[in-house]
């Protein structure tokens, strides 16, 4: 091992720093070769251990009734949804790929999140995702967004998982740097999930699913002397995905943690078989002997440290218990997949690895991992300038428009509000029969849960220009955002997992924001008593022309409808029925859709909002939906109330008549966005009991008007007809993205 | 009536087809693994929706070579009742037990969307308690669904009344807005000369759960049952 000793300069080349590459040396007590320098980098990087994040994510609160598996504990978080089932759940980034190879990027992020949900033994029964894209008119723009909508597509379409939800956002500040954030939510009877863990000596080791080549292997190919200028032409920078091993690994995994065969299992995904390793046997305080010339390999001459961080998809490693090595292997053979002992259990904490017999690298396990010994970092920060210059604004510096026609217009055709279903086309959202929202739309995905009375809400959200103008009060806002969802489809908010998107930490600024999101996230999190179960970090999205991207702290959010019956739909149901505002309307346009595109004013505070009146507006819808005395519920949220009612009146080609209130100004009562506003409809023969049960409660509601047959009408002024706004409405991004196709035709 | 459903590796649709098969309709329903040889004695087959070996290369390709198939194919050829959802179209087309072929849609792009259909063949066992004058809503998931044959076996089509399914527009219109993938003569679903062997695009078990709000396609997996009523009857 000698022959290879490493030095600073290769341990930076690697992204390590001086002051890191001296505890390499203490733990080990001497100078690690470049194998064992190539996994200190790796697992020491910001993916795998998040050293420059852990100290504000451990703020989060995390405990809860229904919680089985906390943050940190597994590959994705894991809660209770009763009738003996568990649901497991996680959100994860894959920007910088996508940014690369939008195709390929997108699909192996999903195919990634899924297998963090399979190796726990859970089946994936929904997928969701988050994508932000610079203006969508730019030719660049389209070429990442088709990529990553048709990788995504693809992928999960292949793999046989509805896609039932999400959210697209355009803005110039993610033009070089799209986010791409994937979610996958599974269903696994309790008792029969599988920890990613190893133990038990003599246990063999195994690597099952795909070959292991070149793919993915990050700054380590550069940095190593041994690597040519010739050879690096072959290492792809981004992993290639293959849906169908996939699938295959899917099914295998289950049926061998049916089995009973498994002690423990990891998937592979950033820095490979070194993390599993790792992982898994610092979790199980044991060491593996690893043999890496017995991996099956899809290229000749790997070197150690080449199979060790190879990052090659639809990879999984399994710890079994001795003695039942035909169960599995019979399992694998069933689905043509690779099964290959490549080590196994040993005592102590070493993690040794060979090449034809040579031992070629040699670490402590509790050494590379989260919680172990990676080290951890509190990173400076600082109240940008700009957060202080936002709140100059007020609204009195806004001329009303004369015309508020035109701006329903440029609103109901915006890129960030018009329909996405040139995007969610592409995706099937109607296999696996559990999808309820296909012929009733509403404000989060739902799912049957199939042979209970349950079924499962889900959402994905964050309004990343709310979070640039005050990230702690517009993260608190997308947790918020999230719950009124699910409570508008007439679920109970249960836990959360959360993607942090933001540019480098190193940056005081940048850092501001983090922690600010954080704490926004924590004091939402404990009042809609939603414990954050983990999710991902993902810091450098920036570029040097545009700077950091908003900061975007994505968090998914998964609900329970104890009963399926209290499923409800944000569409009107028929005219006469009265339209209904709970919350109350506020004079703010700050932050709005309507502020920032059609006066172009880009700095403005948050969204009013209130923690407090926001949960006690949930409350009440909550207690609506259960006493069946609303038809719809949807929220208030971009490009304002307006935009909400032609969302409730569309599916049906219903209208309204509504009038607006006088001490608000029109723009701002119809375009504002302040929060903790929810539109309901009410049967005109339950007025009545309506008003007796609102009476019970201290929140603030208001008549709008009522549902007609197609008119849209405002204080008695009518601004057209719903086919004419809904034809601009659903097709306005399909015109963009698909005009210079249709000019050439 | 004893239902057999084909697993292919890359099958997706199983699940949904064998649940409303066994859980909705109460039905006896058999898991036919595309390695083994044995079709259980099953009255009627189903090759249901998924990516079969991952069709990589062309939907149904690699499928129509697999073990089952060689029996699935002579059961078929001697009158036994079989039929293709999605990729199990693909693959009937492309082992010759049903004419044409389904190309990729003209957008280039995978569409999962509602479609709607009307039957126009009602003298076969899955659409005779098929109402020919509703439009039926039924979803549709593929990337290659558009269906493409020669003139010469569209007049046969024709002729011998063996197209099931056009799509139409919910006004029960053959429009081309309302062909989501460019079929030819919004054909959506065809059946053999036998009346034997069938195939569609879109997905009848999507459309069969009351919670899901369309029911729209129980009707064909109920002419199948009251085919059966009728003969044991």
């Amino acid at each position: 091992m000698e022959d290879q000793l490493t030095t600073l300069e290769t341990a930076q080349k690697l992204g390590l720093l001086p002051e890191e590459f001296e505890k390499i040396k203490e733990i080990l007590g001497r100078t690690p070769n470049f194998n064992e320098l190539s996994i200190y980098s790796v697992m020491w990087s910001e993916h795998c251990s998040y050293k420059n994040s852990i100290i504000w994510l451990k703020t989060l609160p995390k405990d809860g009734p229904r919680m089985l598996a906390k943050a940190g504990e597994e590959n994705a978080g894991m809660v209770d949804i009763g009738d003996g089932l568990a649901c497991v759940f996680k959100i994860e980034s894959h920007n910088h790929p996508s940014a690369l190879e939008p195709y390929q990027g997108a699909a192996t992020g999903v195919g990634g999140i899924n297998r963090d949900i399979f190796t726990m033994g859970a089946r994936p029964i929904a997928q969701l995702n988050s994508l932000r894209f610079g203006d969508p008119t730019l030719p660049r723009n389209q070429w990442l967004m088709r990529g990553v909508v048709k990788g995504i597509g693809d992928y999960g379409n292949a793999f046989g998982i509805p896609t039932v939800a999400g959210e697209v956002f355009f803005d110039d500040c993610f033009t070089v740097n799209p986010l791409v954030n994937a979610m996958s939510v599974g269903l696994v009877e309790h008792g029969k999930t599988a920890s990613a863990t190893s133990y038990g000596v003599g246990n063999p080791v195994y690597i099952v699913g795909s070959a292991t080549g070149k793919d993915g292997i990050h700054g380590a190919a550069f940095a190593s002397k041994d690597i040519t200028e010739e050879s690096a032409k072959d290492l792809p920078a981004v992993q290639v995905g293959d849906p169908f091993q996939e699938k295959l690994l899917l099914e295998a995994t289950l049926e061998v943690i049916a089995s009973g065969a498994v002690v423990g299992m990891q998937d592979m995904g950033a820095a490979g078989i070194i993390c599993s390793n790792s992982e898994m046997s610092a979790k199980g305080e044991h060491g593996m002997d690893i043999h890496l010339d017995r991996v099956p390999v899809r290229q000749e001459n790997m070197l150690p440290w080449e199979i060790l961080l190879s990052e090659s998809q639809e990879r999984m490693l399994i710890v079994v218990e001795k003695g039942k090595e035909a169960v599995v292997e019979e399992i694998f053979e069933k689905w043509d997949l690779n099964c290959a002992i490549i080590g196994e259990v040993t005592e102590g904490d070493r993690l040794r690895y060979f090449m034809h017999g040579e031992l070629v690298a040699d670490v402590p396990a509790d050494s590379l991992v989260l919680g172990g010994g990676a080290p951890v970092y509190q990173r400076s920060f600082k109240e940008p300038a700009y957060f202080k210059e936002n709140k100059q604004f007020a609204i009195d510096q806004v001329e009303e428009p004369k015309d508020l026609k035109a701006v329903m217009l440029h609103l109901a055709g915006h890129p960030n509000i018009a329909s996405k279903r040139w995007v969610y086309n592409q995706y099937d959202s109607t296999i696996g029969t559990v999808n309820m929202t296909t012929n009733a739309p509403a404000d989060a995905g739902v799912t049957l849960v199939k042979g209970t009375e349950r079924a499962l809400a889900m959402t994905v959200d964050c309004n990343s220009r709310y979070v640039w103008a005050d990230p702690q009060e517009g993260c608190a806002m997308a947790v918020a955002e999230a719950a009124r969802n699910i409570v508008c489809a007439g679920g109970e908010p249960v836990a959360v997992t959360n993607c942090l998107n933001f540019g480098n930490p190193y940056n005081p600024e940048v850092y501001w924001q983090f922690v600010e999101a954080i704490k926004g996230m924590a004091k939402a999190c404990e009042k809609f008593q939603t414990p954050v179960t983990g999710g991902n970090v993902s810091f450098y999205n920036q570029s040097s022309d545009e700077g950091p991207v908003f900061p975007t702290p994505t968090i998914g959010m998964l609900g329970v409808l104890d009963n399926r019956d209290t499923f409800t739909s944000l569409a009107f149901r028929q005219p006469g029925d009265l339209i209904y505002l709970i919350g109350e309307s506020k004079n703010d346009i700050a932050s709005s859709q309507y502020l920032y595109s059609w006066h172009k004013i880009r700095q403005s505070p948050a969204p009013f909002f209130d923690l407090d009146k926001e949960f006690d507006v949930q409350q009440v819808v909550k207690n609506l939906i259960l006493e069946n005395l609303i038809d719809s519920a949807h929220d208030v949220s971009d490009g304002g109330l307006y935009i909400t009612l032609l969302e409730s009146a569309m599916p049906r080609n219903l209208g309204f008549d509504i009038s607006t209130d006088m001490s608000v100004r029109k723009d701002a009562f119809l375009f504002g966005e302040s929060q903790s506003r929810i539109v309901v409809s009410v049967k005109s023969e339950l007025q009545e009991q309506f008003l007796e049960f609102m009476a019970n409660f201290d929140v603030e509601y208001s008549l709008l008007g009522t549902v007609n047959d197609g008119d849209l009408i405002i204080d008695g002024e009518s601004f057209g007809e719903i086919e004419e706004v809904k034809d601009l409405y659903h097709n306005a991004l399909h015109r963009i993205l698909e005009s210079e196709t249709e000019a050439q035709a | 009536m004893k239902f057999g459903v084909v697993i292919f590796p890359g099958s997706n649709c199983d699940h949904d087809t064998i649940y409303l098969l066994r859980n909705t309709l109460g039905q006896e329903v058999v898991e036919l693994w595309h390695k083994d040889h044995d079709l259980q004695n099953c009255d009627f087959i189903i090759l249901p929706g998924g990516f079969s070996y991952g069709d990589y290369l062309r939907s149904g390709a690699i499928a129509r070579f697999s073990p089952i198939m060689r029996e699935v194919i002579s059961f078929a050829e001697n009158g036994g009742y079989l039929l293709g959802i999605c990729n199990g179209f693909q693959i009937l087309c492309e082992a010759g037990l049903l004419p044409g072929a389904l190309l990729h849609n003209p957008s280039r792009k995978f569409i999962c969307t509602n479609s709607c259909l009307k039957v126009q063949a009602t003298d076969t066992i899955v659409t005779a308690q098929v109402d020919p004058d509703r439009p039926l809503r039924i979803p549709v998931a593929h990337g290659e669904g558009s269906y493409y044959a020669s003139a010469e076996v569209l007049r046969e089509l024709n002729d011998n009344n063996q197209v099931l399914f056009r799509y139409c527009d919910a006004d029960g219109n053959f429009t081309e807005e309302s062909n989501p993938n460019g079929s030819v003569e919004n054909i959506a679903g065809i059946c053999n000369r036998g009346r034997n062997i069938f195939g569609m695009m879109p997905h009848p078990e999507r459309a069969a759960d009351p919670l899901l709000g369309n029911v729209d396609g129980l009707s064909i997996f109920q002419s199948i049952l009251q085919a059966q009523d009728t003969v044991e009857g």
